[in-house]
Protein backbone atom coordinates (compact mmCIF):
# COMPACT_ATOMS: atom_id res chain seq x y z
CA UNK A 1 0.00 0.00 0.00
CA UNK A 2 1.36 3.41 -0.97
CA UNK A 3 1.55 5.63 2.08
CA UNK A 4 -0.16 8.96 1.38
CA UNK A 5 1.71 12.05 2.57
CA UNK A 6 2.49 15.58 1.46
CA UNK A 7 5.70 14.14 -0.01
CA UNK A 8 3.88 11.48 -2.06
CA UNK A 9 1.47 14.14 -3.35
CA UNK A 10 4.34 16.37 -4.38
CA UNK A 11 6.22 13.53 -6.04
CA UNK A 12 3.17 12.47 -8.05
CA UNK A 13 2.38 16.06 -8.95
CA UNK A 14 5.86 16.45 -10.46
CA UNK A 15 5.32 13.36 -12.61
CA UNK A 16 1.90 14.52 -13.82
CA UNK A 17 -0.13 12.22 -11.55
CA UNK A 18 0.56 9.33 -13.93
CA UNK A 19 2.12 6.99 -11.40
CA UNK A 20 -0.68 6.49 -8.87
CA UNK A 21 -1.22 2.78 -8.33
CA UNK A 22 -4.56 1.06 -7.72
CA UNK A 23 -5.35 1.15 -4.03
CA UNK A 24 -6.69 -2.39 -3.66
CA UNK A 25 -6.80 -5.40 -5.98
CA UNK A 26 -10.06 -6.65 -7.50
CA UNK A 27 -9.92 -10.05 -5.78
CA UNK A 28 -11.36 -13.35 -6.95
CA UNK A 29 -12.76 -15.65 -4.28
CA UNK A 30 -10.59 -18.34 -2.67
CA UNK A 31 -12.13 -21.69 -1.75
CA UNK A 32 -12.16 -21.01 1.98
CA UNK A 33 -12.02 -18.13 4.46
CA UNK A 34 -12.08 -17.80 8.23
CA UNK A 35 -14.66 -15.05 7.95
CA UNK A 36 -16.92 -14.00 5.07
CA UNK A 37 -18.65 -10.66 5.38
CA UNK A 38 -21.72 -10.17 3.18
CA UNK A 39 -21.96 -6.55 2.06
CA UNK A 40 -19.07 -4.25 1.12
CA UNK A 41 -20.41 -1.01 2.52
CA UNK A 42 -18.66 1.04 5.18
CA UNK A 43 -19.89 -1.28 7.94
CA UNK A 44 -18.73 -4.51 6.25
CA UNK A 45 -15.37 -3.16 5.03
CA UNK A 46 -14.76 -1.55 8.42
CA UNK A 47 -15.47 -4.82 10.20
CA UNK A 48 -12.95 -6.57 7.93
CA UNK A 49 -10.38 -3.88 8.71
CA UNK A 50 -10.84 -4.18 12.49
CA UNK A 51 -10.83 -8.00 12.28
CA UNK A 52 -7.43 -7.82 10.61
CA UNK A 53 -5.98 -5.00 12.67
CA UNK A 54 -7.26 -5.71 16.18
CA UNK A 55 -7.89 -9.45 16.16
CA UNK A 56 -5.26 -10.72 13.73
CA UNK A 57 -7.83 -12.43 11.51
CA UNK A 58 -6.73 -11.67 7.96
CA UNK A 59 -8.18 -14.60 6.01
CA UNK A 60 -11.31 -12.57 5.40
CA UNK A 61 -13.46 -11.87 2.34
CA UNK A 62 -15.93 -9.02 1.94
CA UNK A 63 -18.43 -9.94 -0.79
CA UNK A 64 -20.86 -7.57 -2.47
CA UNK A 65 -23.50 -7.99 -5.17
CA UNK A 66 -22.49 -4.63 -6.67
CA UNK A 67 -19.48 -2.38 -6.32
CA UNK A 68 -18.07 -1.48 -2.92
CA UNK A 69 -19.75 1.44 -1.23
CA UNK A 70 -22.49 1.44 -3.89
CA UNK A 71 -25.39 0.83 -1.52
CA UNK A 72 -26.41 3.05 1.35
CA UNK A 73 -22.79 4.08 2.05
CA UNK A 74 -22.82 5.96 -1.26
CA UNK A 75 -26.42 7.14 -0.96
CA UNK A 76 -26.78 8.74 2.46
CA UNK A 77 -26.60 12.41 3.44
CA UNK A 78 -23.34 11.90 5.40
CA UNK A 79 -24.58 13.28 8.72
CA UNK A 80 -22.71 12.21 11.85
CA UNK A 81 -24.06 12.81 15.37
CA UNK A 82 -24.58 10.96 18.64
CA UNK A 83 -27.31 12.88 20.49
CA UNK A 84 -29.50 9.84 21.11
CA UNK A 85 -31.70 9.67 24.19
CA UNK A 86 -31.13 6.23 25.67
CA UNK A 87 -27.94 5.14 27.42
CA UNK A 88 -27.40 2.17 25.08
CA UNK A 89 -27.69 4.28 21.92
CA UNK A 90 -25.65 7.15 23.35
CA UNK A 91 -22.79 4.75 24.15
CA UNK A 92 -22.86 3.13 20.73
CA UNK A 93 -23.03 6.33 18.68
CA UNK A 94 -20.55 8.18 20.90
CA UNK A 95 -18.16 5.25 20.50
CA UNK A 96 -18.49 5.76 16.75
CA UNK A 97 -17.85 9.48 17.17
CA UNK A 98 -14.66 8.74 19.12
CA UNK A 99 -13.46 6.59 16.22
CA UNK A 100 -14.50 9.18 13.62
CA UNK A 101 -12.26 11.68 15.41
CA UNK A 102 -9.08 9.91 14.39
CA UNK A 103 -10.23 7.91 11.38
CA UNK A 104 -8.37 9.83 8.67
CA UNK A 105 -5.05 9.42 10.51
CA UNK A 106 -5.74 5.79 11.35
CA UNK A 107 -6.57 4.84 7.75
CA UNK A 108 -4.06 7.26 6.16
CA UNK A 109 -7.01 8.31 4.02
CA UNK A 110 -8.81 11.62 4.27
CA UNK A 111 -12.45 10.88 5.17
CA UNK A 112 -13.05 14.62 5.48
CA UNK A 113 -14.75 14.39 8.87
CA UNK A 114 -15.93 17.93 9.49
CA UNK A 115 -17.19 18.86 12.95
CA UNK A 116 -19.38 21.65 11.68
CA UNK A 117 -22.17 21.05 14.19
CA UNK A 118 -25.64 19.55 13.84
CA UNK A 119 -28.46 21.84 14.85
CA UNK A 120 -31.96 20.44 15.44
CA UNK A 121 -34.77 22.99 15.23
CA UNK A 122 -37.60 23.21 17.73
CA UNK A 123 -40.81 24.55 16.19
CA UNK A 124 -43.31 24.09 19.01
CA UNK A 125 -43.54 23.69 22.79
CA UNK A 126 -43.36 19.92 22.55
CA UNK A 127 -40.14 20.14 20.51
CA UNK A 128 -38.61 22.52 23.08
CA UNK A 129 -39.42 20.22 26.01
CA UNK A 130 -38.35 17.08 24.14
CA UNK A 131 -35.01 18.57 22.99
CA UNK A 132 -34.22 19.94 26.44
CA UNK A 133 -34.86 16.49 27.88
CA UNK A 134 -32.52 15.08 25.24
CA UNK A 135 -29.85 17.65 26.10
CA UNK A 136 -30.00 16.78 29.81
CA UNK A 137 -29.92 13.05 29.11
CA UNK A 138 -27.01 13.52 26.68
CA UNK A 139 -25.00 15.59 29.14
CA UNK A 140 -25.49 12.99 31.86
CA UNK A 141 -24.05 10.47 29.40
CA UNK A 142 -21.11 12.71 28.60
CA UNK A 143 -22.49 13.41 25.11
CA UNK A 144 -22.00 16.95 23.82
CA UNK A 145 -25.31 18.78 23.23
CA UNK A 146 -26.58 22.22 24.17
CA UNK A 147 -29.56 24.52 23.86
CA UNK A 148 -29.62 27.63 21.65
CA UNK A 149 -32.17 30.43 21.67
CA UNK A 150 -33.59 31.24 18.26
CA UNK A 151 -31.30 34.29 18.02
CA UNK A 152 -28.29 32.11 18.80
CA UNK A 153 -29.51 29.60 16.21
CA UNK A 154 -29.74 32.37 13.61
CA UNK A 155 -26.23 33.57 14.50
CA UNK A 156 -24.92 30.01 14.10
CA UNK A 157 -26.73 29.46 10.79
CA UNK A 158 -27.48 32.80 9.07
CA UNK A 159 -29.74 31.46 6.25
CA UNK A 160 -32.29 30.37 8.89
CA UNK A 161 -35.63 32.18 8.89
CA UNK A 162 -36.58 32.95 12.53
CA UNK A 163 -39.22 35.59 11.87
CA UNK A 164 -42.30 35.10 14.07
CA UNK A 165 -44.62 35.00 11.06
CA UNK A 166 -42.74 32.12 9.40
CA UNK A 167 -44.83 29.12 8.40
CA UNK A 168 -42.78 27.02 10.85
CA UNK A 169 -41.61 29.43 13.57
CA UNK A 170 -38.29 28.57 15.22
CA UNK A 171 -38.42 28.53 19.04
CA UNK A 172 -34.85 27.40 19.63
CA UNK A 173 -32.53 24.59 18.72
CA UNK A 174 -30.36 21.81 20.11
CA UNK A 175 -26.76 21.95 18.91
CA UNK A 176 -24.23 19.14 18.98
CA UNK A 177 -20.95 20.81 18.12
CA UNK A 178 -19.00 17.56 17.84
CA UNK A 179 -21.35 16.35 15.15
CA UNK A 180 -21.02 17.08 11.44
CA UNK A 181 -20.39 15.34 8.15
CA UNK A 182 -17.80 13.15 6.42
CA UNK A 183 -17.10 12.15 2.84
CA UNK A 184 -19.13 8.94 2.53
CA UNK A 185 -17.26 7.39 -0.43
CA UNK A 186 -13.93 8.04 1.23
CA UNK A 187 -15.05 6.04 4.27
CA UNK A 188 -15.69 2.97 2.11
CA UNK A 189 -12.51 3.51 0.07
CA UNK A 190 -10.37 4.19 3.14
CA UNK A 191 -11.54 1.05 4.92
CA UNK A 192 -11.24 -1.00 1.71
CA UNK A 193 -7.68 0.17 1.12
CA UNK A 194 -6.60 -0.39 4.71
CA UNK A 195 -8.29 -3.81 4.91
CA UNK A 196 -6.84 -4.97 1.57
CA UNK A 197 -3.38 -3.90 2.73
CA UNK A 198 -3.74 -6.35 5.62
CA UNK A 199 -4.73 -9.21 3.32
CA UNK A 200 -8.52 -8.95 3.16
CA UNK A 201 -10.10 -9.96 -0.17
CA UNK A 202 -12.75 -7.59 -1.51
CA UNK A 203 -14.95 -9.42 -4.01
CA UNK A 204 -17.30 -7.20 -5.99
CA UNK A 205 -20.15 -7.94 -8.39
CA UNK A 206 -20.70 -11.31 -6.76
CA UNK A 207 -24.19 -11.72 -5.24
CA UNK A 208 -24.45 -14.06 -2.26
CA UNK A 209 -27.43 -16.24 -3.17
CA UNK A 210 -27.69 -18.19 0.07
CA UNK A 211 -26.02 -19.02 3.36
CA UNK A 212 -25.32 -22.73 3.67
CA UNK A 213 -25.54 -24.59 6.99
CA UNK A 214 -24.06 -27.99 7.88
CA UNK A 215 -25.80 -31.03 9.40
CA UNK A 216 -25.25 -29.66 12.93
CA UNK A 217 -26.90 -26.36 11.95
CA UNK A 218 -23.71 -24.29 12.03
CA UNK A 219 -22.69 -22.10 9.12
CA UNK A 220 -20.34 -23.74 6.58
CA UNK A 221 -20.21 -21.07 3.89
CA UNK A 222 -22.05 -19.03 1.30
CA UNK A 223 -23.34 -19.82 -2.18
CA UNK A 224 -22.44 -17.00 -4.57
CA UNK A 225 -22.63 -16.16 -8.25
CA UNK A 226 -18.98 -17.29 -8.39
CA UNK A 227 -19.64 -20.61 -6.68
CA UNK A 228 -19.58 -21.94 -3.14
CA UNK A 229 -17.19 -20.27 -0.68
CA UNK A 230 -16.46 -22.17 2.50
CA UNK A 231 -16.32 -20.08 5.70
CA UNK A 232 -16.02 -20.75 9.41
CA UNK A 233 -17.97 -17.61 10.22
CA UNK A 234 -20.32 -15.41 8.20
CA UNK A 235 -21.30 -11.87 9.12
CA UNK A 236 -24.24 -10.31 7.27
CA UNK A 237 -24.05 -6.55 6.88
CA UNK A 238 -26.35 -6.14 3.90
CA UNK A 239 -28.58 -3.19 4.91
CA UNK A 240 -31.93 -3.31 3.10
CA UNK A 241 -31.31 -6.83 1.79
CA UNK A 242 -30.39 -8.33 5.18
CA UNK A 243 -33.70 -10.10 5.68
CA UNK A 244 -33.47 -11.61 2.17
CA UNK A 245 -30.01 -13.03 2.93
CA UNK A 246 -30.90 -14.14 6.47
CA UNK A 247 -34.02 -15.96 5.19
CA UNK A 248 -31.72 -18.31 3.27
CA UNK A 249 -30.14 -19.35 6.57
CA UNK A 250 -33.58 -19.97 8.03
CA UNK A 251 -33.50 -16.90 10.30
CA UNK A 252 -36.54 -14.64 10.00
CA UNK A 253 -35.75 -11.04 10.90
CA UNK A 254 -37.82 -8.29 12.53
CA UNK A 255 -37.02 -5.97 9.63
CA UNK A 256 -38.87 -4.03 6.97
CA UNK A 257 -37.09 -2.39 4.03
CA UNK A 258 -38.10 1.09 2.95
CA UNK A 259 -36.78 3.50 0.31
CA UNK A 260 -35.03 6.54 1.80
CA UNK A 261 -34.53 9.38 -0.64
CA UNK A 262 -32.03 12.22 -0.84
CA UNK A 263 -31.34 14.98 -3.33
CA UNK A 264 -28.68 17.56 -4.12
CA UNK A 265 -28.80 21.02 -5.64
CA UNK A 266 -26.51 22.60 -8.16
CA UNK A 267 -23.17 23.51 -6.52
CA UNK A 268 -22.91 27.03 -5.15
CA UNK A 269 -20.35 29.01 -3.15
CA UNK A 270 -20.21 28.35 0.63
CA UNK A 271 -23.52 29.50 2.06
CA UNK A 272 -24.45 26.90 4.66
CA UNK A 273 -22.08 26.45 7.63
CA UNK A 274 -23.55 23.48 9.49
CA UNK A 275 -26.12 20.69 9.35
CA UNK A 276 -29.71 21.63 10.20
CA UNK A 277 -32.38 19.06 10.94
CA UNK A 278 -36.02 19.68 11.58
CA UNK A 279 -38.07 16.70 12.65
CA UNK A 280 -41.33 18.54 12.89
CA UNK A 281 -41.27 19.66 9.26
CA UNK A 282 -39.20 16.58 8.44
CA UNK A 283 -36.21 17.67 6.43
CA UNK A 284 -32.49 18.08 6.87
CA UNK A 285 -29.87 19.99 4.94
CA UNK A 286 -26.15 20.62 4.75
CA UNK A 287 -23.69 21.77 2.09
CA UNK A 288 -21.10 19.40 0.71
CA UNK A 289 -17.52 20.49 0.13
CA UNK A 290 -18.31 20.46 -3.59
CA UNK A 291 -20.92 23.14 -2.89
CA UNK A 292 -24.11 21.15 -3.41
CA UNK A 293 -26.89 21.45 -0.86
CA UNK A 294 -27.52 17.90 0.37
CA UNK A 295 -31.14 17.40 1.40
CA UNK A 296 -33.02 14.47 2.87
CA UNK A 297 -36.02 13.52 4.96
CA UNK A 298 -37.87 10.40 6.09
CA UNK A 299 -38.60 7.17 4.27
CA UNK A 300 -41.42 6.56 1.86
CA UNK A 301 -44.44 5.04 3.58
CA UNK A 302 -44.37 1.66 1.80
CA UNK A 303 -41.79 -1.13 1.84
CA UNK A 304 -39.79 -1.46 -1.37
CA UNK A 305 -36.51 -2.63 -2.89
CA UNK A 306 -36.70 -0.22 -5.83
CA UNK A 307 -33.90 2.23 -4.74
CA UNK A 308 -36.12 4.95 -6.17
CA UNK A 309 -39.01 6.14 -3.99
CA UNK A 310 -41.87 8.44 -4.87
CA UNK A 311 -42.00 12.11 -5.86
CA UNK A 312 -44.61 13.18 -3.25
CA UNK A 313 -41.94 12.77 -0.58
CA UNK A 314 -39.45 14.92 -2.49
CA UNK A 315 -42.09 17.62 -2.90
CA UNK A 316 -42.81 17.53 0.83
CA UNK A 317 -39.12 17.71 1.70
CA UNK A 318 -38.32 20.59 -0.63
CA UNK A 319 -41.41 22.48 0.52
CA UNK A 320 -40.21 22.20 4.12
CA UNK A 321 -36.69 23.38 3.23
CA UNK A 322 -38.06 26.38 1.32
CA UNK A 323 -40.19 27.43 4.31
CA UNK A 324 -37.33 27.23 6.81
CA UNK A 325 -34.73 28.68 4.41
CA UNK A 326 -36.54 31.03 2.00
CA UNK A 327 -33.13 31.97 0.55
CA UNK A 328 -33.13 28.59 -1.26
CA UNK A 329 -36.51 28.92 -3.00
CA UNK A 330 -34.91 29.53 -6.39
CA UNK A 331 -32.15 26.96 -6.04
CA UNK A 332 -32.22 24.28 -8.73
CA UNK A 333 -32.02 20.63 -7.74
CA UNK A 334 -29.71 18.37 -9.77
CA UNK A 335 -30.31 14.77 -8.78
CA UNK A 336 -32.38 12.62 -6.47
CA UNK A 337 -32.00 8.95 -5.61
CA UNK A 338 -33.08 6.34 -3.12
CA UNK A 339 -31.45 3.71 -0.94
CA UNK A 340 -33.13 0.77 0.76
CA UNK A 341 -32.97 0.99 4.54
CA UNK A 342 -33.79 -1.82 6.94
CA UNK A 343 -35.99 -0.65 9.80
CA UNK A 344 -36.55 -2.51 13.08
CA UNK A 345 -39.70 -2.22 15.20
CA UNK A 346 -37.87 -0.19 17.88
CA UNK A 347 -35.75 1.79 15.37
CA UNK A 348 -32.51 0.55 16.96
CA UNK A 349 -29.93 -1.63 15.25
CA UNK A 350 -29.44 -5.37 15.62
CA UNK A 351 -25.75 -6.07 16.07
CA UNK A 352 -24.35 -9.36 17.26
CA UNK A 353 -24.89 -13.10 17.36
CA UNK A 354 -27.82 -15.02 15.87
CA UNK A 355 -29.44 -18.35 16.82
CA UNK A 356 -27.24 -19.97 14.13
CA UNK A 357 -23.70 -20.91 15.18
CA UNK A 358 -21.09 -18.98 13.24
CA UNK A 359 -23.63 -16.48 11.83
CA UNK A 360 -23.53 -12.83 12.89
CA UNK A 361 -25.64 -9.91 11.82
CA UNK A 362 -25.29 -6.14 11.66
CA UNK A 363 -28.51 -4.53 10.47
CA UNK A 364 -31.53 -2.45 11.35
CA UNK A 365 -29.75 0.89 11.18
CA UNK A 366 -32.80 2.34 9.50
CA UNK A 367 -32.21 5.84 8.21
CA UNK A 368 -29.13 6.54 10.33
CA UNK A 369 -26.46 3.94 9.66
CA UNK A 370 -23.71 6.09 8.20
CA UNK A 371 -22.87 7.89 11.44
CA UNK A 372 -22.44 4.54 13.19
CA UNK A 373 -20.02 3.13 10.59
CA UNK A 374 -16.79 2.94 12.63
CA UNK A 375 -18.57 1.98 15.87
CA UNK A 376 -20.69 -0.73 14.24
CA UNK A 377 -17.69 -2.10 12.33
CA UNK A 378 -15.45 -2.05 15.41
CA UNK A 379 -17.89 -3.86 17.73
CA UNK A 380 -19.03 -6.29 15.00
CA UNK A 381 -15.40 -7.33 14.46
CA UNK A 382 -15.04 -7.92 18.21
CA UNK A 383 -18.18 -10.08 18.31
CA UNK A 384 -17.16 -12.12 15.26
CA UNK A 385 -13.59 -12.64 16.53
CA UNK A 386 -14.48 -13.58 20.11
CA UNK A 387 -17.96 -15.06 19.50
CA UNK A 388 -19.30 -12.87 22.28
CA UNK A 389 -20.90 -9.43 22.49
CA UNK A 390 -18.80 -6.30 22.95
CA UNK A 391 -20.01 -4.37 26.05
CA UNK A 392 -21.26 -1.62 23.74
CA UNK A 393 -23.24 -3.80 21.32
CA UNK A 394 -24.47 -6.22 24.00
CA UNK A 395 -27.93 -4.58 24.35
CA UNK A 396 -28.51 -4.61 20.57
CA UNK A 397 -29.40 -8.29 20.34
CA UNK A 398 -31.87 -10.09 18.16
CA UNK A 399 -33.29 -11.69 21.33
CA UNK A 400 -34.64 -8.38 22.58
CA UNK A 401 -37.67 -8.84 20.34
CA UNK A 402 -38.46 -12.02 22.28
CA UNK A 403 -37.63 -10.76 25.77
CA UNK A 404 -39.22 -7.36 25.22
CA UNK A 405 -36.08 -5.48 26.30
CA UNK A 406 -36.41 -3.01 23.43
CA UNK A 407 -34.27 0.10 22.89
CA UNK A 408 -37.20 2.24 21.97
CA UNK A 409 -35.61 5.17 20.14
CA UNK A 410 -38.65 5.12 17.84
CA UNK A 411 -40.68 6.80 20.53
CA UNK A 412 -37.93 8.58 22.41
CA UNK A 413 -35.67 10.20 19.88
CA UNK A 414 -38.25 12.39 18.17
CA UNK A 415 -35.71 12.61 15.37
CA UNK A 416 -35.47 11.57 11.77
CA UNK A 417 -33.03 8.73 11.96
CA UNK B 1 -46.33 8.55 -7.82
CA UNK B 2 -48.12 5.27 -7.28
CA UNK B 3 -51.63 4.93 -8.65
CA UNK B 4 -53.72 2.75 -6.38
CA UNK B 5 -57.08 1.15 -7.07
CA UNK B 6 -59.47 1.33 -4.09
CA UNK B 7 -61.69 -1.77 -4.31
CA UNK B 8 -64.47 -0.02 -2.38
CA UNK B 9 -64.60 3.24 -4.38
CA UNK B 10 -63.69 1.31 -7.54
CA UNK B 11 -61.42 4.16 -8.63
CA UNK B 12 -57.69 4.40 -9.36
CA UNK B 13 -56.29 7.36 -7.42
CA UNK B 14 -52.91 8.91 -6.50
CA UNK B 15 -50.79 7.55 -3.65
CA UNK B 16 -51.38 10.76 -1.64
CA UNK B 17 -54.95 9.65 -0.86
CA UNK B 18 -53.73 6.46 0.78
CA UNK B 19 -51.86 5.36 3.88
CA UNK B 20 -49.73 2.24 3.95
CA UNK B 21 -50.66 -0.07 6.80
CA UNK B 22 -48.11 -2.88 6.82
CA UNK B 23 -48.14 -6.54 5.89
CA UNK B 24 -51.55 -8.16 5.28
CA UNK B 25 -53.00 -11.45 6.51
CA UNK B 26 -51.42 -11.34 9.97
CA UNK B 27 -54.16 -12.78 12.14
CA UNK B 28 -54.47 -11.66 15.74
CA UNK B 29 -53.99 -14.63 18.09
CA UNK B 30 -57.24 -16.35 19.05
CA UNK B 31 -56.04 -17.06 22.60
CA UNK B 32 -53.40 -14.41 23.41
CA UNK B 33 -52.67 -15.63 26.94
CA UNK B 34 -51.65 -19.04 25.61
CA UNK B 35 -48.87 -17.62 23.39
CA UNK B 36 -45.19 -18.18 24.16
CA UNK B 37 -42.68 -15.31 24.00
CA UNK B 38 -41.51 -16.62 20.61
CA UNK B 39 -45.03 -16.64 19.23
CA UNK B 40 -45.59 -13.08 20.47
CA UNK B 41 -42.33 -12.03 18.77
CA UNK B 42 -43.46 -13.60 15.51
CA UNK B 43 -46.88 -11.94 15.71
CA UNK B 44 -45.64 -8.49 16.75
CA UNK B 45 -42.28 -8.06 15.07
CA UNK B 46 -41.32 -10.65 12.46
CA UNK B 47 -42.32 -9.66 8.93
CA UNK B 48 -41.96 -11.34 5.54
CA UNK B 49 -40.35 -8.21 4.03
CA UNK B 50 -40.70 -9.91 0.64
CA UNK B 51 -38.49 -8.96 -2.28
CA UNK B 52 -41.03 -9.51 -5.04
CA UNK B 53 -44.75 -10.07 -4.51
CA UNK B 54 -45.83 -8.61 -1.17
CA UNK B 55 -49.31 -8.78 0.35
CA UNK B 56 -50.01 -5.61 2.25
CA UNK B 57 -52.73 -3.43 3.73
CA UNK B 58 -53.55 0.07 2.57
CA UNK B 59 -56.12 2.54 3.85
CA UNK B 60 -57.98 4.99 1.61
CA UNK B 61 -57.49 7.61 4.30
CA UNK B 62 -58.55 10.66 2.25
CA UNK B 63 -61.42 8.85 0.54
CA UNK B 64 -63.71 6.19 1.98
CA UNK B 65 -61.22 5.68 4.87
CA UNK B 66 -61.54 1.90 4.62
CA UNK B 67 -58.75 -0.66 4.86
CA UNK B 68 -58.14 -2.99 1.92
CA UNK B 69 -55.44 -5.39 0.81
CA UNK B 70 -53.06 -5.29 -2.14
CA UNK B 71 -50.47 -7.47 -3.83
CA UNK B 72 -47.54 -5.35 -5.01
CA UNK B 73 -44.17 -6.20 -6.51
CA UNK B 74 -41.62 -4.56 -4.16
CA UNK B 75 -38.92 -4.52 -6.85
CA UNK B 76 -40.93 -2.62 -9.48
CA UNK B 77 -43.54 -1.09 -7.10
CA UNK B 78 -46.23 -2.25 -9.57
CA UNK B 79 -49.60 -3.13 -8.02
CA UNK B 80 -50.70 -6.60 -9.15
CA UNK B 81 -54.17 -6.51 -7.62
CA UNK B 82 -56.12 -4.87 -4.80
CA UNK B 83 -58.97 -6.61 -2.96
CA UNK B 84 -61.32 -6.02 -0.06
CA UNK B 85 -60.36 -6.66 3.55
CA UNK B 86 -61.48 -10.08 4.71
CA UNK B 87 -61.09 -11.70 1.29
CA UNK B 88 -58.49 -14.44 1.06
CA UNK B 89 -55.15 -14.04 -0.68
CA UNK B 90 -55.74 -14.08 -4.47
CA UNK B 91 -54.06 -16.77 -6.56
CA UNK B 92 -51.67 -14.67 -8.66
CA UNK B 93 -50.27 -17.57 -10.70
CA UNK B 94 -53.62 -17.95 -12.52
CA UNK B 95 -53.76 -14.23 -13.32
CA UNK B 96 -50.20 -14.09 -14.62
CA UNK B 97 -50.57 -17.09 -16.90
CA UNK B 98 -53.74 -15.54 -18.37
CA UNK B 99 -51.86 -12.41 -19.40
Amino acid sequence: MTHFSAMSLLKNALTGHKNWREQWPDSQPKAEYDVVIVGAGGHGLGAAYYLAKEHGITNVAVIDKGWLGGGNTGRNTTIIRSNYLYDESARLFDHALDLWDNLSQELNYNVMYSKRGVMMLAHNVHDVQSFQRHIHANRLNGVDNRWLTKEEAKAFCPPLNISPDARYPVMGAALQMRAGTARHDAVAWGYARAAAARGVDIIQNCPVTSIRRGPDGAVIGVETAKGFIRAKKVAVSAAGHTSVVMDTAGVRMPLESYPLQALVSEPVKPIFPCVVMSNTVHAYISQSDKGELVIGSGTDQYTSYSQRGGLPLIEHTVAAICEVFPIFTRMRMLRKWGGIVDVTPDRSAILGKTPVKGLYVNCGWGTGGFKATPGAAHTLAWTVAKDEPHPINAPFTLERFTTGRLIDEAAAAAVAH
Amino acid sequence: MLLIHCPYCDETLPELEFAYAGEAHIARPVDPSALSDEEWRDFLFIRTNARGTHFERWRHIHGCARFFNAARDTVTDRFLVTYKAGESRPDLTVKESAE
